[in-house]
C-alpha cells in the first residue's frame, strides 16, 4: 500500500479556477519520488493539496489505509508528514533555534537531541541558533526550513525545490541529505527545478504539465526520454 | 515644594500609572492583530467587565482590589473565551472587515450586559480618601499607584517570559510571522488563539481594574479608552507586544505632561483636550511611520 497517493484529484485555491485535473500520483514506502515540469505546472499545487490547503472538486488523497481529503495541515503533520514549502518556508521574526523548536511543535519530548542532529547535519546553523532567520542568506534559509521538517522526525517527507537558490555545493549536499534520510527508512516526495539531479536520484519520477500528468516512470526512463529531456532538462 | 517634585508627583506618576493601563489594554489588541489580524474593538469593554467583576468580588469578598484581580481576570478570560467561541471562531476564515464589525457588535453586546448586571452608575472601589504616602517630605506616592507599576511591570516580565521561552508563546509568534507556515509546520492554531485571548483578556482585566481603583467606574469606560489603546497599539507597531508596552507609557505619559504648565503659569493644553494627544500621535504615526516604532504590520 502507498505511503502517499493523489487519485484524480480536481482541485483549485478557494473559488478559483481548477488548478490541478485528474492529477494521480504516489508515493510508496522507501521511495524518493521526484515531480518536475515547467513554472506554473502546478508542482507545488499538487503538495499543498496533500495539506488539505485547496478546495477538491474530486478525486481523493489518502495515507495508507486512511482518507486524508481535505484533512487540515496541522492534523497531516500530526500523522507525521513534514513539509518544506517553496517560499515563505522560515519564520522572518523568529530565531533559527524557535524556528526548529516551531518543527516540533506536535512532539511533547525533549528537544535537545533532535536538536543536535539538525545542527550536526547544518553545521552554519550552530552558530547562528539565535539569530532571526529573516536575516540569513536564501541557503541559510533553505537549511533552517529543512531542518525545521527534520524536527518532527518525520514518516514521509515532502520538499518543494529544497535546493532553490543554493550554491551547487549546497544543492549537491542537500540531495546527499535526501538520499542519507530516505536510507533510515523514510519515503520522499519533492519537486525539483534541478530535475536531471533530483531524477538521478529518484526511484520515480512525474512530470506535470498544465495542472496534468504528463510522463511518469523511474528516474533513468524519464531521464533517458527524448521528449522529457527537450522540455524540461535542456535538451 | 519643589517644581521637579510637583511635576513628578502630579504629572509624571500619573501619567505612568495612565500609560500601564494603555499598555496593558493595547498590549492585548496588538497581539489580536497581529495573531488573528483584525481590529478588536470590544477590547476596551472587556476592561471594563473586569472591572466590574472586581467591584462585586471586593463587595461580596471584602477583599482589597489586589485580591480581586484573579476573579477579575479569571471572570473576564471566560466571557472572552466564550465569545470567541460563539462570535469569532464562525467567522475565522471570512474576510476581516466581518470579524471588525462582528467586535463592533461583541462590544455593544457586552456593554449593554454591563448595564444590565451592574446598572448604569459610577461606582468606586473604596470609599473615602486615601493618604497618599509620603517619602523624603515632600515626594508623594500613593500606595495604590505603587501597586499598580508593580503590578504592571510583573505582567510585562510575564508577557516577555511567555513569548520568549514557552513553547506556546514562541508559536504565537510564528503564527503572528505567517500563519499558513505555522499551519504547515504543525502549530495548533486553535491552542495560539486561545493563548492569546487568554492573555489579552487577563491584561484588559487587570487594566479595567486600574482605571476603577484609580477613581471611578461606569459603563462606558472602557469604551471611552479605546481610542488611546488603538493609538498605544499602532504608535508601537501593530502586532508588537513590546511595540505596545512602550506606546501605551508613550501615550499616557504625554497626556498627563501636556497639562503641565510648560509656558507661563496655565496648562499647556487644557485637560480636556487630553484624549486629543492620542488622536494626534496615531494620525501622525499613521502617515510618517505606519509600522510603528517596532516596525509592526502595515494594512
Ligand atoms: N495561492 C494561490 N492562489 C491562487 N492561485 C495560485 C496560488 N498559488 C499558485 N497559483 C496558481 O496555480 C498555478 C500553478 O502554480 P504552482 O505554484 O503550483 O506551480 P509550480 O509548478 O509549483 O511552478 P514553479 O515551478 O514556478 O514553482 C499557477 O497558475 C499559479 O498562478
Ligand atoms: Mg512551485
Amino acid at each position: 500500500m502507498s505511503v502517499l497517493e493523489l487519485v484524480d484529484v480536481t482541485a483549485g485555491y478557494g473559488e478559483g479556477a481548477d488548478i490541478l485535473h485528474n492529477v494521480s500520483l504516489k508515493l510508496d514506502p522507501g521511495e524518493i519520488v521526484s515531480i518536475v515540469g515547467p513554472n506554473g505546472a502546478g508542482k507545488s499545487t499538487a503538495m499543498k493539496a496533500i495539506f488539505g490547503l485547496l478546495v477538491m472538486h474530486g478525486g481523493k488523497i489518502t495515507m495508507g489505509s486512511h482518507d486524508i481529503t481535505g484533512m487540515p495541515p496541522e492534523e497531516v503533520v500530526g500523522k507525521g508528514v513534514g513539509f518544506v514549502p517553496q517560499t515563505d518556508n522560515v519564520f522572518p521574526n523568529l530565531s533559527v533555534e524557535e524556528n526548529l523548536e516551531m518543527g516540533a511543535f506536535t512532539y511533547d519530548g525533549p528537544l535537545e537531541g533532535r536538536l543536535k542532529n539538525v545542527y550536526e547535519l547544518f553545521p552554519p546553523l550552530l552558530e547562528k541558533r539565535n539569530q532571526a532567520a529573516g536575516t540569513l542568506s536564501g541557503g541559510q534559509r533553505q537549511m533552517v526550513a529543512m531542518g525545521r521538517a527534520l524536527m518532527l522526525e518525520p514518516q514521509v517527507l515532502m520538499l518543494d525545490e529544497p535546493t532553490a537558490g543554493l550554491s551547487p555545493k549546497y544543492a549537491q549536499e542537500i540531495f546527499e541529505l535526501v538520499i542519507q534520510v530516505n536510507a533510515s527508512g523514510t519515503p520522499v516526495l519533492m519537486v525539483e527545478q534541478n530535475a536531471r539531479q533530483a531524477l538521478a536520484i529518484s526511484h520515480r519520477g512525474y512530470v506535470l504539465v498544465d495542472g496534468q500528468n504528463r510522463h511518469e516512470g523511474s528516474g533513468p526512463e524519464l531521464i533517458a526520454d527524448r521528449e522529457v529531456a527537450e522540455m524540461f532538462l535542456g535538451g | 515644594m519643589g517644581d521637579l517634585l510637583l511635576f513628578i508627583n502630579f504629572y509624571l506618576i500619573p501619567g505612568i500609572v495612565l500609560g500601564s493601563i494603555y499598555a496593558l489594554g493595547a498590549i492585548g489588541v496588538s497581539m489580536v492583530f497581529g495573531i488573528l489580524r483584525f481590529a478588536h474593538f470590544a477590547h476596551g469593554d472587556m476592561m471594563t467587565l473586569g472591572a466590574f467583576i472586581a467591584f462585586s468580588a471586593i463587595g461580596w469578598l471584602g477583599v482589597g482590589p489586589i485580591l480581586a484581580l484573579p476573579f477579575a481576570m479569571i471572570g473576564t478570560i471566560v466571557v472572552t473565551l466564550g465569545i470567541d467561541r460563539v462570535f469569532y471562531k464562525p467567522l475565522r476564515e471570512k474576510s476581516t472587515i466581518i470579524v471588525v464589525i462582528a467586535s463592533f457588535g461583541v462590544a455593544l453586546m457586552l456593554r449593554s450586559l454591563i448595564m444590565v448586571v451592574w446598572g448604569v452608575n459610577t461606582e468606586t472601589y473604596s470609599s473615602g480618601i486615601s493618604m497618599p504616602l509620603v517619602f523624603l517630605d515632600s515626594f508623594r506616592i500613593a500606595e495604590r499607584h505603587i501597586w499598580m507599576m508593580a503590578i504592571t511591570i510583573a505582567a510585562m516580565l510575564g508577557i516577555h517570559w511567555t513569548l520568549s521561552k514557552t513553547r506556546i508563546g514562541k508559536a504565537m509568534r510564528a503564527v503572528s510571522d505567517s500563519p499558513e507556515l505555522s499551519r504547515l509546520a504543525g502549530i495548533s492554531t486553535e491552542k495560539v488563539v486561545q493563548a492569546t485571548w487568554i492573555i489579552g483578556a487577563g491584561l484588559a482585566a487587570i487594566g479595567g481594574v486600574f482605571i476603577a481603583w484609580d477613581s471611578q467606574i461606569h459603563a462606558n469606560a472602557g469604551w471611552d479608552l479605546i481610542l488611546p489603546i488603538f493609538a498605544a497599539a499602532i504608535l508601537g507597531g501593530i502586532g508588537k507586544a513590546y511595540g505596545a508596552m512602550a506606546g501605551g507609557m508613550v501615550i499616557g505619559i504625554a497626556e498627563e505632561v501636556s497639562s503641565y504648565p510648560w509656558l507661563g503659569d496655565g496648562p499647556l493644553l487644557s485637560p480636556g483636550y487630553k484624549t486629543g494627544i492620542a488622536f494626534a500621535i496615531m494620525v501622525i504615526m499613521l502617515i510618517w511611520r505606519p509600522s510603528g516604532l517596532f516596525r509592526g504590520r502595515v494594512y
